[in-house]
C-alpha cells in the first residue's frame, strides 16, 4: 500500500501539490485523473523519487520514502516499476537487453536464469520471439508492452504508469488496459496509473483519484466515479469533455 | 551582476554533478562493458580524423616554415638559418600545440557533440529518469564510462598525432625536395626538449577530461525536446573550444 499523506511541492513560487491525501490499494489498479496541469505527473515523480516533495510524507507500506536514508531508499526502489509516457526504453539495446537490464544490474541469477526471466517476461506481455529486436524497429504497443515486461522483470510490489495509452488506437489501449490488471491481480501489486483517459478509468479503474489545480479534489472507487461527478464540477466538466 | 551570478551557479552545479559522477559503479561488470564501448567510439572512431588532420597539418606546417625561412623579400635575409630549423620548429610546435590542441579542438567536435546529444537525447526521452527510478545513479553510470575513456583513448591519440604529424612533415620534405629529410629529422632529434613532451602529456589528460565532462554535463542537464538536444550539442562544442584554449594558455604560463 501507497499512502499520501499532505503533501505540499512548490517550483520557485507555484504551489503545484497542494496537501495532497490519497491511499493505493495492492492488488487493484489505483488511478490518478485530472487535466493537464493539474498536478498527477508531479505526485507520480513524487512517489517515485524523481522529484522530492517540499512537505508532507510517501508511505510505503510501513517505510517513509522521503526520510528514509540512501540505502533504504535504493531497497525500496527495487520494489518498483515504472512504464513511462514516452516507454524511456533504452534505445542502444535490444528488446532483450532493455528486459535483462535490472537483472543483470540488481540481480545475482545465472545468464541461463536470466533468459528463462526475459522469456518468461516477454510471454506474460504476449511478445514473444522479439527478443533481438532494437525498440526503434517495433511499433508504439509493442514498445509499451516491453516497457511493461521490463518493469515486472523484477520482482517488483509497486508498478508506476505515466499515461500508458498515450499515443495509441483504441484496440492497443485495450489491450495494455487488460494487461496491466491481469498484471496487477496476478503479482498483487499496487498498481497508480497516471491518465486523462476516461474510457481506462471507467474499463479498469478500482481507486480513483482526482486532481485538480494541485489539489485532491475527489477520490472514490470506479464505480462512483460516475455518481461523484455529479457533486464535483471539476470532474463533471472533465467526464463531459473525455465523450 | 546577474551573469557572475549566473556563471557561479554554472560552476556550482558543474561541481555537484562531477560528485555525483566519480562514485563506484553499482556493478563493476556493466561498468567495465561500458568502458571498453565507449573506448571503441571516443579512441577507435575518431583515428580516420585524426590521421588525416594530423598529416596535413604536419605537412602544411612544414611547407610554410620553409618557405619562411627561404623567402625572398622578408624580414630576414634569405638562407641566414640552417634549414634544420624547419624540423626543429615543426618538432616542438607538433609537441606543444599542433598535436595536443588541434586534436582535442578538432576531438571537441567529433566526440564532445556525440556525447553531448547522446545523453541530451537519453534525458528528454526519459531514459535517464527510467534508471534513477530503478536506484541506479544515472550520472554516474551514464558518464563515468565516457570520461575513464576520454581520459585513457584520447592521449593515446593525441601521440599518434605526435607521430603522424612529423611524419606528415617529412614526406612534404620529400615531395617538395624543400629540404631533404635528413634535414628535417636532425632539426627534430637536436631541439627535443623533454619538459615539451611532459606538458604534451599534460595537456592531453587535462583536455580530454575537459572534452568528455563538459559534453557529459551539458546533454545531462538538457530540458525539452530534439531541438534542446541539438542546442546542447552545440552549446557543448563551443564550451569545450573555449575552455580547451583557456586551460592551454593556463598550462603555458605555468610550465613554459
Amino acid at each position: 500500500m501507497i499512502r499520501l499523506e499532505n503533501v505540499h511541492k512548490y517550483f520557485d513560487d507555484r504551489h503545484v501539490l497542494k496537501g495532497i491525501n490519497a491511499t493505493f490499494l495492492p492488488g487493484t489498479i489505483n488511478m490518478i485523473i485530472g487535466a493537464s496541469g493539474g498536478g498527477k505527473s508531479v505526485t507520480l515523480k513524487c512517489m517515485v523519487g524523481l522529484e522530492e516533495p517540499d512537505s508532507g510524507t510517501i508511505w510505503f507500506g510501513d517505510r517513509d520514502f522521503h526520510h528514509l536514508d540512501y540505502n533504504g531508499k535504493q531497497s525500496v526502489r527495487r520494489e518498483i516499476g515504472m512504464l513511462f509516457q514516452g516507454t524511456a526504453l533504452f534505445d542502444s539495446l535490444t528488446v532483450e537487453e532493455n528486459v535483462a537490464f535490472p537483472l543483470r544490474m540488481f540481480s545475482d541469477l545465472q545468464e541461463a536464469e536470466i533468459k528463462d526471466r526475459i522469456n518468461h517476461c516477454l510471454e506474460r506481455v504476449n511478445l514473444p520471439g522479439i527478443n533481438s529486436k532494437f525498440p526503434g524497429e517495433i511499433s508504439g504497443g509493442m514498445k509499451k508492452r516491453v516497457g511493461i515486461a521490463r518493469a515486472i522483470a523484477m520482482n517488483i510490489q509497486y508498478l508506476f504508469c505515466d499515461e500508458p495509452n498515450s499515443g495509441l488506437d483504441p484496440l492497443t489501449s485495450r489491450v495494455i488496459d487488460e494487461l496491466l490488471l491481469e498484471i496487477t491481480q496476478e503479482y498483487g501489486i499496487t498498481t497508480v496509473i497516471n491518465s486523462h483517459d476516461m474510457k481506462t478509468v471507467l474499463d479498469i479503474g478500482e481507486n480513483i483519484v482526482f486532481m485538480y489545480q494541485g489539489e485532491a479534489r475527489w477520490a472514490g472507487s470506479g464505480k462512483e466515479v460516475v455518481q461523484g461527478r455529479k457533486d464535483v464540477p471539476e470532474l463533471d466538466d472533465f467526464f463531459r469533455a473525455s465523450f | 551582476m546577474a551573469s557572475r551570478a549566473q556563471l557561479f551557479s554554472e560552476v556550482g552545479k558543474f561541481v555537484l554533478f562531477m560528485q555525483r559522477v566519480m562514485k563506484r559503479p553499482t556493478r563493476g561488470r556493466m561498468f567495465w562493458r561500458s568502458l571498453v564501448y565507449e573506448m571503441n567510439l571516443i579512441g577507435v572512431d575518431s583515428l580516420v580524423i585524426v590521421v588525416l588532420i594530423s598529416l596535413f597539418t604536419g605537412a602544411v606546417s612544414t611547407i610554410q616554415t620553409a618557405v619562411q625561412l627561404t623567402a625572398e623579400g622578408g624580414i630576414l635575409p634569405p638562407d641566414i638559418f640552417p634549414m634544420e630549423v624547419v624540423g626543429s620548429v615543426v618538432g616542438n610546435g607538433s609537441l606543444l600545440e599542433f598535436a595536443p590542441t588541434i586534436t582535442c579542438l578538432v576531438l571537441a567536435g567529433k566526440v564532445g557533440a556525440n556525447i553531448a546529444s547522446e545523453i541530451g537525447n537519453m534525458k528528454v526521452t526519459e531514459q535517464i529518469d527510467a534508471y534513477e527510478v530503478m536506484g541506479i545513479n544515472a550520472a554516474n553510470f551514464v558518464s563515468l564510462p565516457k570520461i575513464i575513456a576520454g581520459l585513457i583513448m584520447i592521449p593515446c591519440l593525441i601521440i599518434l598525432a605526435n607521430f603522424l604529424l612529423l611524419y606528415g612533415g617529412a614526406v612534404a620534405c620529400k615531395v617538395t625536395g624543400m629540404l631533404t629529410v635528413d634535414e628535417f629529422v636532425i632539426g627534430i632529434r637536436s631541439s627535443f626538449t623533454p619538459l615539451y613532451l611532459r606538458l604534451m602529456l599534460i595537456k592531453s589528460f587535462a583536455f580530454a577530461f575537459i572534452i568528455t565532462a563538459l559534453a557529459c554535463f551539458e546533454g545531462y542537464y538538457t530540458e525539452g525536446g530534439a531541438l534542446e538536444v541539438g542546442e546542447a550539442g552545440t552549446r557543448a562544442v563551443t564550451r569545450i573550444c573555449v575552455f580547451i584554449l583557456f586551460f592551454d594558455l593556463i598550462i603555458a604560463q605555468l610550465f613554459l
